[in-house]
């Protein structure tokens, strides 16, 4: 197990990941939960360490449950800079000209032709 | 031979549908390189046109033809033709100029005080999330790369398109993209027919990363699915949102999740054509430029009687 193909991933993007897990709960979660959400193959110690790693760097807080630590991200400083930030950046219109973005505003057509395009493969 | 310098100045009306259609028919990566290229060609090209057309007027004037040293009136077309010529390429490269430096200062002030923030808070790895109703992910290239993606669209991606999304981001960082936004930017700067060329380089740079990022997930499927889910979600969003064009053609992320479904083409037979043309666009361009710079330096060295006519 210790030598999937998720195991040999840059911490760095293993971080990212186990964060965006937390984000996307909303409510604070225990290494087995964020195992489980990932969906990938990551042992669970090495889910334990990422976050304990997390905790340390102060970006995620974490609290008892059970035997162990449920873990939820950390809104204050951290999130207020990345909020700062992404104002600076906001405030021009024209976002657009020096980031790419993910997706860009759609108009109605696209929205349809997108809706069709997911129908066969949406849950 | 003036009107050979006009051939730099209308050349870049020919390249937003050729960018197009190279965007259709290279890969993604080769068609930026290509589009990116032929653009800063013909960027400088122009600039260059304008900027013989007003040297050209300016030694008409006394006081500069002196300062040239010229010991015979310089041989130019009428003057009919030469003085608005001239006049118009001053105003011309005037707006170039100011836009530019606009452009430019307003862009890297923004950048870096994101790139500030950004650097000023531990992250986990390269993710910066931002606490927001709104659906949004970038690339903010620097040292370190980072990802912003809002929380709102976190919570619409499941773990596997969440990769996807981080994949095509880190694409983003990992090719250098900016640098290819910025050079569109610049160019569109300097000669209004290349602005429509901007919308191209974005759309081969996002098929770029998006073909990265299917290729690293190893789901070309999933990675469609994560961008689609990505868009309808920042529709959802109930934000306020720029007007549109009523029944403009299919926008960039339709063809984006398109593209990635079909399955990917051998390159078809018009590939090496596109690449030709574009080649000659520029070449064709740069002579030209070329030319008529030589013949107005000719043209000045006979008037500095250093060469007979």
């Amino acid at each position: 197990m210790a030598d999937s193909k998720d195991e040999r991933r840059p911490a760095g993007e293993l971080e990212a990941s186990v964060m965006a897990a937390l984000w996307a709960a909303g409510v604070p979660q225990t290494p087995g939960q964020v195992q489980q959400s990932l969906g990938a193959d990551l042992a669970r110690t090495t889910v334990t360490t990422i976050l304990t790693r997390l905790y340390d760097k102060g970006v995620v807080g974490r609290c008892r449950q059970g035997r162990g630590f449920a873990y939820f991200p950390v809104q204050d400083a951290q999130g207020l800079t990345a909020r700062r930030m992404h104002t600076e950046l906001d405030r021009d219109n024209d976002r657009e000209t020096v980031l790419a973005r993910f997706v860009a505003q759609l108009s109605p057509d696209d929205e349809r032709v997108l809706r069709d395009l997911l129908e066969p493969g949406e849950r | 031979m003036t009107a050979l310098l006009l051939l730099p100045l209308l050349l870049p009306y020919a390249l937003p549908a050729l960018a197009r259609r190279a965007l259709d028919r290279l890969a993604p990566m080769t068609a930026l390189w290509a589009i990116i290229a032929v653009a800063v060609v013909l960027a400088v090209c122009s600039l260059a046109a304008l900027g013989a057309f007003v040297l050209t007027g300016l030694l008409e004037l006394p006081v500069f033809a002196a300062l040239g040293e010229l010991v015979h009136p310089l041989h130019t077309a009428s003057d009919v033709l030469v003085v608005p010529a001239a006049v118009t390429s001053v105003g011309v490269l005037a707006v170039c100029a100011a836009t530019l430096v606009r452009s430019v200062l307003r862009q890297t002030r923004a950048f870096r005080a994101a790139r500030t923030e950004a650097g000023r808070a531990p992250a986990a790895g390269d993710l910066c999330v931002v606490d927001s109703p709104r659906a949004d992910a970038y690339a903010l290239p620097g040292r370190p790369h980072r990802i912003v993606v809002t929380t709102a669209m976190l919570r619409s991606l499941d773990a596997a398109e969440r990769e996807a999304l981080f994949a095509h981001e880190r694409a983003h960082n990992d090719g250098g993209h900016h640098y290819f936004l910025a050079a569109a930017e610049l160019a569109a700067h300097c000669h209004p027919a290349l602005r429509r060329v901007r919308a191209t380089v974005r759309l081969a740079a996002e098929r770029a990363a998006d073909e990265a990022a299917a290729t690293a997930v190893g789901d070309r499927r999933l990675t469609a699915r994560a961008i689609a889910r990505a868009a309808l979600a920042g529709q959802a969003g109930g934000m306020e949102r720029p007007d549109f064009v009523p029944g403009a053609a299919t926008g960039p992320v339709p063809r984006r999740v398109q593209a990635l479904l079909s399955t990917p083409r051998v390159p078809p037979r018009a590939a090496p054509w596109i690449a030709a043309l574009l080649i000659a666009c520029t070449g064709v361009s740069c002579l030209a430029s070329t030319t008529g710079m030589l013949d107005f330096h000719h043209r000045v060295e006979v008037a500095q009687g250093e060469e007979s006519g």
